[in-house]
């Protein structure tokens, strides 16, 4: 059986502010416009950059915002079946838990509504607010009965590294609902965006993502949330992916030296990232040379670890070139669906009920985890 | 199982001398810089300490995994820190492992990233005279760093200029960790006068600029810190490469030291891609970012990269180009690499004398 495409990035836009009103209750509704409340676009993708939006994807409205377009753009030139939403508007900017939460839930129904409702296709992450981890675990269990929302969205540098125990309510709820937590590319920019500070131009934010990614990645294993959630999957959205290898390299080889200090990582680190984390396929950070991607392929030595992912309207590749023309036949196969499927329950559930959106609610036996197909 | 065979050919290797360019000499303690500081100064050192941008008054952020991050076989029998008895260190690493020069970078103390920049310039001063008072004047093979009070560029420079032509030193030495990244205008002063020394400016991992040391904030353990060496050295490279640095200072040369250098391949191919999407952000960057490092950036090799299956290390020396590494061993530190076991293949006898001895001997005029 051929699998359609499943794309694990897409990016629909909010238009605006106002676009949330319908969803925020009385209260921030006359706030945001008593208050004159800016936008909460994130300078990590500046409006007109050409990295956040690809030319061709710029016109007849602002990328990314009006579903029909990005479906042409994104979904039908691929024959993609499944696409996940992973909306980045800055609800984790604020620095009121209080203002984070509102407009979070707001953008969760406005994605719900606006975008999953109109086609099938669509399904999304749900946006929490890491202001307050407790208000984001609320907002996981106040979505997960909609099975379209099939994971979690945190950002790639928040107030603190990600695997520390304080956001471990987030982690505790998204394994409840056998959710796997994606993090994405940007910030809450709580801290400078690199470990010596703020750097000066946007292309060095935009590059230092993948460093962010890294210390992620030692900081959820090091801290024993792979231990703590044995269930729970970690995907690296627009993190690039060839940096892996050197990177486990580095990391096994001081957890041997040092591991006394962290005693609950019983096992050497690429054998928990090949278990347990994947990674979406865009950007690809890599020379034309075929050759050399082909050997860093090797060096990951797994074919189960990349998703597929367009990353639209974000400028990676031009055309329909998503797919490098190297990869091996059979790993573009497991990269455009089966990889996905083992990742997200909710979208193996949708194909094996005929790619129809589930009902609300529906507990399916999904719900025995990504851990069972691996 | 299959289980890869080391097929390391120690006997070959051990014969061959080598430059080691990361040893670490250590101060006895903060009196043996006494007689380089002035009476102002060694009050302040008494009365107030040694103020980093750091909470504790003494030892690092992260507890260490074994005293100092020392090899326990490094102390001296008579006492002192490990690194801090010349003898020892002859006949522990020096003439035992064929060391023909070895490049020391002083960690303990460096008067670098004090939180009082006069006081930062008095130390580096002290410390720099000790160097040469201690060590280099002891014994031929010993060149030394010049500690610098960079957070201050003027005064950075100033400290270089008076070191220019001195051949007791063969570089500039930053700490990798700043107060903001290393390619600001802030720190031009001090690549402005490695340049016109004719100096290249080491860029050691460690060093504490008051920022958090991930896009996260703080981690928990030393485990991660030290892993995480690698990411703040991409970003301070990517920092330097696109302010234009390199184009600004077209003769300087930066030695990244013990940060690792298997992520330097996956970085460049990031760099490039985006300065085709974006360069015009950054107009004084006139070619792939990937073309300037080649020419102008070198790394160490300690802490030695360890791939998986060992042959992927072939791989990467390719990528990075034989002639960008520099053999260390960053003794004494418990990390600790031997040149005659370090290196994880075999590699042909060229591209051994390049890594091993070749490039550092080009790179400092060292004979």
């Amino acid at each position: 059986m051929t699998l359609a495409p499943i794309d694990c990035d897409i990016h629909p836009v909010l238009p605006g502010l106002a676009s949330l009103a319908p969803y925020l209750d009385p209260h921030w509704r006359e706030q945001i416009v008593a208050r004159g409340l800016d936008e909460q676009e994130s300078i990590s993708y500046p409006k007109n950059a050409p990295l956040t939006a690809r030319a061709d994807f710029r016109a007849p409205s602002r990328a990314g915002t009006d579903p029909r377009h990005l479906a042409a753009e994104a979904l039908d030139p691929f024959g993609t079946g499944l696409a996940i939403c992973n909306c980045l508007y800055g609800v984790q900017l604020p620095f009121s838990e209080d203002l984070g939460a509102a407009l979070a839930s707001a953008l969760n129904d406005w994605i719900a509504r606006e975008w999953l409702d109109r086609d099938q296709r669509f399904r999304a992450s749900i946006v929490v607010p890491t202001q307050s981890p407790a208000r984001a675990a609320a907002e996981i269990a106040r979505l997960a009965p909609d099975r379209r929302f099939v994971q979690v969205l945190m950002l790639a540098n928040d107030s603190a590294p990600l695997g520390n125990r304080a956001w471990w309510p987030i982690y505790e709820e998204a394994s409840r609902h056998c959710l796997p937590v994606g993090i994405h590319a940007g910030s809450s920019y709580r801290h400078a965006v690199t470990g010596i500070g703020w750097p000066s131009y946007y292309i060095e934010d935009y590059a230092a993502q993948a460093q962010s990614f890294q210390s992620q990645l030692a900081s959820l294993i090091a801290e024993g949330v792979f231990a703590k959630f044995p269930d729970l999957v970690f995907v690296f959205i627009e993190s690039g992916w060839t940096w892996l290898p050197a990177f486990l390299w580095r990391f096994t080889k001081f957890w041997r030296g040092l591991r006394a200090e962290v005693p609950w990582v019983a096992a050497p680190p690429a054998e928990i990232v090949r278990a347990r984390v994947r990674f979406t396929l865009q950007p690809i950070d890599a020379p034309e040379d075929p050759a050399v991607l082909l050997r860093v392929l090797e060096h990951i030595g797994s074919d189960r670890l990349l998703l597929f992912s367009t990353d639209h309207p974000h400028w990676q590749f031009d055309g329909t070139a998503a797919i490098p023309a190297c990869f091996p036949e059979a790993l573009a196969q497991r990269v455009l669906a089966e990889n996905a499927l083992e990742t997200y329950p909710r979208l193996a559930a949708s194909v094996r009920g005929g790619n129809a959106p589930p009902p609300p609610g529906a507990d399916a036996a999904e719900e025995n985890g990504p851990g069972e197909t691996r | 199982m299959n289980v890869a065979l080391l097929d390391r050919t120690t006997s070959q290797n051990a014969i061959q001398a080598v430059i080691d360019c990361d040893v670490h000499q250590a101060a006895r303690s903060i009196a043996d810089l006494r007689p380089h500081l002035s009476e102002r100064w060694w009050r302040h050192i008494e009365t107030y300490g040694l103020r980093r941008r750091l909470g504790p008054a003494l030892g690092p952020a992260y507890p260490k995994g074994q005293p100092g991050a020392m090899r326990r076989d490094a102390w001296p029998e008579g006492g002192g820190r490990a690194g801090s008895d010349l003898g020892l260190m002859q006949r522990q690493h020096l003439d035992a492992n064929h060391v023909a020069f070895a490049i020391l970078n002083p960690l303990t103390p460096t008067g670098e990233g004090m939180q009082n920049p006069e006081f930062s310039a008095a130390l580096c001063t002290a410390v720099n005279r000790w160097q040469v008072d201690a060590w280099t004047s002891r014994d031929a093979r010993l060149r030394a760093s010049i500690v610098v009070p960079y957070e201050d560029g003027p005064a950075a420079a100033a400290e270089i200029e008076r070191w220019a032509g001195d051949p007791n030193f063969a570089q500039v030495l930053l700490l990798s960790r700043t107060a903001e990244p290393l390619g600001q205008r802030r720190y031009w002063p001090i690549y402005e006068a490695a340049e016109r020394a004719g100096l290249p400016v080491g860029i050691h991992a460690f060093g504490y600029g008051g920022q958090p040391i991930t896009g996260s904030g703080w981690p928990s353990f030393y485990l991660e810190e030290m892993v995480g060496h690698a990411q703040c050295a991409a970003a301070l490279l990517t920092s330097l490469v696109m302010e234009g640095v390199f184009a600004r200072y077209p003769r300087l040369a930066v030695v990244l030291t013990e940060a690792g250098f298997a992520w330097i391949p996956s970085l460049l191919w990031r760099l490039d891609k985006l300065w085709q999407r974006m360069r015009d952000e950054v107009p004084d960057v006139a070619e792939p970012p990937s073309t300037t490092v080649r020419r102008q950036v070198w790394l160490t090799t300690q802490p030695m990269e360890e791939p998986e299956h060992r042959w992927h290390f072939r791989d990467i020396v390719e990528w990075i180009g034989t002639d960008r590494l520099l053999f260390a061993s960053d003794y004494p530190h418990w990390d600790f690499d031997d040149p005659a076991q370090a290196f994880p293949v075999a590699l042909s006898p060229e591209v051994r004398e390049s890594i091993a001895f070749a490039n550092a001997a080009r790179l400092y005029r060292l004979r």
